[in-house]
């Protein structure tokens, strides 16, 4: 395809949903009253809630005209770094919405669950397979609360040995969710700076660890896509020093098949679904954080967990030592049976194939971009690259101009700004499931943006102008916020 | 490709990770299968469970079966909601930011609060982080108060956030009318929060309005938990109640009960404590020609720019949950949820006036909504097994959760069983 895919095209206005409909209008059938009116106490009864009756093409049109306000990763390339957006098999969506699944009560005996729990007691051994770990809770809802879960469990091993430890070490390429995760939990998050190389440094460890330290959060790769090399001496010090390594698996995309989350000395790991295994972003979730340990942490696991026996399968609550539920049931069941779906579909040899894939589409766009875009860390870099706006300082144009000057090119943007230890950061992951000549577009339209940031800045700082609005007014947001209507 | 980085081959991209942390062989799960062997596999799957689609299921107990439309799922679906993220882009995300937007109004005004944000995880992990916000907001307390009424695994789950940071919980038990007695509260201090559950695990609606003086009086906020938001269309909602922060689930208003998952976090509370509140909030402002568009916003609570400091370490929201209730909410209306709410509570009296003619005892004396408790004089469990075979699950037995109340059965009745079931059943306990 020639030119830039971002194109102008009719969009329609709409309201918000009570600045339109009418009294008495519904956009859904009602069952037929069946029985008698029961007596109610009028002293409970409230008014019933102030929303708006529609009819349904109201509500089909209002919903169809919002959708269209959106860009998702089936509408283009969404490369937006350490989020994962690759394409996810419709497939999928399909088979988690199965009838006799999606009907499935939560509080019925195992008996009546025989299914969802294979789905489950599977998809458990899968991710132990994959991580090289022993044991996995598919309890935690978002990667945020696998952290939490991961944190719980440091917190319930230190109090069996009756340990008190209060310190956790936490790179400063760490995502936020890190520190926050690790307070939630009575920690007090000890940033460690990287190295110049964008690693983390064995020293830089040892000399902060102590016998107050409960052990190292690190996401490998880390947020600049680098491999962390020296995991193995880094965990080897924390557990000399008595503490535990958790594994931030984020960014397990890059690694699938390639890299042994036990080799590397890591003791807890959480796993972002959503993101390696399949399940589309939804605008902000659902995702599934499943927890996966070591044999020594597995009694500490929230519960109840899927087991086999002879019985078939059953749930099993956790012990006395564990962390306790996370959620009222099982996670975000939906979000499991896709993840297990996915890897059913792409078995051993196509997982590993995948992160070579992403691996390898990265490098690329890292490549093209070299000179065009100032890398701030050359160094082998994994399934997503982080340059900076330094050589557009010139041009008076930044970060977040060339972000927005994209969406005019038809991209969602990369992620901008994050990682903290980057000024300016431009953080690509294009994922495995772009090809050449898709990336070779992005690519070109990146170069344009950086030439029109030469030639005719006020474009860049104008932009985006082909959207259905522009830029907005976010510090009158926060000022003045309001929140409802 | 690989000639453009200057590699040879595929494993040269690997180069940085030492071979001490290698996978070694293939990954140990079975071998990929292709999309129709997928699909015979979860047809097998399938065919294993034992309760079918179409099956009558009078059970609750925090996830609730209810019709949804087909404008739902098939608007839901549409993959401009489904394949985006988190809208850090607004230009380019406007449908999901005003969706959240309509969303944390809607639910806003189904609470009666003033603010709701853009959802957590679930209906117990809410509750959790509503109890951490109210030890937050009220200086100097180390204790919260909850109900035994709560539904247990939210209990579960709110002593799994407090146990490492030591916070104090106090059980509240529940009298003969299956409301909570607060008669505990008297001279305990340091108090945050005390949380009623309204209609509660035992269906019964509790009196918010009555205990929030007393719960005040503590210097402790009120905390209202839901998992069936629906009765709101009919009975007084948390906020005419007194409640200053209201937490629950938000399944039943659109969301397939599906094992319990995914499931969707409603979180509101007064306009006052909106800078300690958890979670993602949109905002509306203008674009620079002036025109009404909405972003992310009051984004110096969370954990992407505050870290440790922040209000919670969530991240994402159930933005398609939110999105998929707010439909249903939308194609429902305001007429329609009163409608649906007294449908509900009609059928489950009915239901519990049959049985009780029947011969089995109401349990607890106080009002209900859709669920209730009984008592049977002989033993329920055969009759209740005949009853499956015919396609009805008749309740569940709650010994497992509450050992006193073993042998009493939680019954829930939605707009979906029909009078012939409920007949059935009513019939199958008279025989």
């Amino acid at each position: 395809m020639n030119g830039i895919v971002g194109a102008s095209g009719l969009i329609l206005n709409e309201p918000l949903l009570w600045e339109k409909g009418g009294k008495g209008r519904r956009g859904m059938s009602m069952v037929a009253a069946e029985v008698p009116e029961a007596p109610i106490d009028p002293e409970l009864c409230g008014e019933g809630p102030d929303f708006p009756d529609l009819s349904e093409i109201d509500v089909v049109r209002h919903y169809t005209r919002l959708s269209q306000w959106n860009f998702g990763v089936d509408s283009g390339m969404y490369p937006l770094g350490s989020c994962t957006m690759k394409y996810n098999p419709k497939l999928n969506d399909r088979l988690a919405a199965t009838p006799e699944i999606a009907c499935v009560h939560p509080m019925l005996d195992d008996a009546c669950s025989q299914g969802v729990l294979r789905i489950m007691f599977e998809l458990q051994e899968f991710l132990a397979a994959i991580t090289g770990l022993d044991a996995v809770s598919l309890q935690p809802a978002a990667g945020a609360q696998g952290e939490l879960a991961g944190m719980l469990i440091f917190a319930a091993w230190f109090q069996s040995r009756g340990e008190r430890r209060t310190r956790i070490l936490i790179p400063d390429t760490a995502h936020g969710t890190n520190p926050a995760s690790a307070t939630l939990c009575g920690f007090t998050p000890v940033p460690l700076k990287s190295g110049a190389d964008g690693r983390l440094a064995v020293e830089t460890v040892a000399a902060a660890m102590d016998g107050e330290t409960a052990g190292i959060m690190l996401t490998n790769p880390n947020t600049l896509g680098i491999f962390e090399s020296n995991i193995r001496a880094i965990a080897d010090v924390v557990h000399a020093g008595g503490g535990l390594v958790y594994g931030d698996g984020a960014n397990m995309n890059a690694i699938m098949g390639i890299a042994d989350a036990r080799k590397c000395g890591i003791d807890v790991m959480h796993l972002n679904l959503h993101k390696t295994f399949s399940t589309p972003h939804g605008g902000g979730g659902p995702g599934a954080g499943p927890v996966c340990v070591v044999r020594a942490l597995e009694r500490f696991l929230p519960g109840p967990r899927a087991v086999q026996d002879d019985g078939g399968y059953r749930l099993a609550a956790g012990g006395p030592e564990s962390i306790g539920r996370l959620h009222a049931f099982h996670g975000n069941f939906s979000v499991l049976v896709r993840a297990w779906a996915y890897i059913r579909s792409m078995g051993p040899v196509d997982l590993r194939q995948a992160s070579r894939l992403a691996v390898l589409n990265a490098n690329y766009v890292k490549s093209r971009l070299q000179g065009t875009l100032h890398l701030p860390y050359d160094q082998p870099s994994l399934h997503e690259c982080v340059f900076s706006d330094l050589l557009q300082h010139g041009d008076g144009v930044t970060t977040l101009d060339i972000a927005k000057r994209l969406i005019d090119y038809g991209y969602h943007p990369p992620t901008i700004y994050f990682p903290l230890v980057v000024p300016g950061a431009i953080m690509i992951e294009p994922t495995e499931t772009e090809c050449r000549d898709d990336l070779d577009q992005f690519v070109a339209a990146l170069k344009a943006v950086v030439q029109e940031g030469r030639d005719n800045p006020e474009l860049l700082r104008q932009a985006p102008v082909r959207t259905k609005i522009r830029r907005l007014d976010e510090t009158r947001a926060a000022r003045h916020p309001c929140l409802r209507g | 490709m690989l000639a453009v980085i200057g590699c040879r081959d595929l494993d040269d991209l690997f180069t940085s990770i030492p071979p001490d942390c290698r996978f070694d062989g293939a990954i140990p799960v079975p071998p990929a299968l292709t999309e129709w062997q997928l699909g015979d596999l979860m047809r097998d799957i399938a065919e294993t469970m034992t309760v079918r689609p179409d099956d009558c299921v009078l059970v609750g107990a925090g996830r609730y079966h209810h019709h949804i439309p087909e404008i739902v799922r098939s608007l839901a679906g549409r993959s401009e909601f489904l394949t985006s993220y988190t809208p850090y882009q607004p230009e380019m995300a406007q449908g999901t930011l005003q969706g959240i937007f309509e969303y944390q109004t809607l639910t806003a005004r189904l609470l009666g609060l003033d603010v709701a944000n853009a959802s957590l995880y679930d209906g117990a992990s809410a509750l959790a982080e509503g109890l951490l916000m109210g030890l937050r907001i009220v200086k100097h307390s180390r204790r919260v108060a909850v109900s035994t009424g709560i539904h247990p695994h939210y209990r579960e789950v709110v002593r799994s956030y407090l146990r490492p940071t030591g916070y104090e919980i106090i059980e509240l038990p529940c009298g003969p009318d299956g409301r909570t007695d607060l008669s505990p509260l008297q001279g305990v201090d340091g108090l945050a929060a005390v949380v009623l559950q309204s209609p509660n695990f035992f269906g019964v609606v509790e009196d918010l309005p009555g205990a929030a003086d007393p719960v005040h009086d503590t210097g402790a906020l009120l905390v209202a938990a839901f998992t069936e938001p629906l009765a709101f269309g009919l009975y007084r909602n948390p906020g005419q109640g007194g409640a200053d922060i209201a937490c629950g689930e938000g399944q039943s208003l659109g969301l397939p009960v599906s094992f319990g998952g995914a499931a969707l976090g409603m979180f509101a509370c007064r306009g006052e404590f909106v800078r300690s509140m958890p979670g993602r909030l949109v905002g509306e402002t203008v674009d620079r020609e002036g025109r009404r568009g909405f972003v992310l916003t009051l984004s110096t609570r969370e954990q992407h720019i505050r870290r440790e400091k922040a209000t919670s370490n969530i991240c994402s929201n159930q933005g398609l949950c939110a999105l998929t209730t707010t439909i249903y909410m939308a194609a429902l209306g305001g007429s329609g949820l009163r409608e649906l709410a007294r449908q509900n509570y009609d059928r489950s009296e009915y239901l519990k006036a049959g049985l009780v003619g029947a011969g089995a005892d109401l349990v607890f004396s106080g009002p209900t909504f859709n669920e209730f408790v009984l008592r049977f004089g002989g033993d329920f469990a055969p009759v209740r097994k005949r009853l499956q075979e015919r396609g009805i699950v008749a309740g569940i037995e709650i010994g497992t959760w509450y050992p006193p109340l073993a042998g009493c059965y939680l019954f829930c009745v939605t707009e979906k069983a029909t009078k012939k079931d409920l007949d059935t059943v009513i019939n199958e306990v008279r025989a």
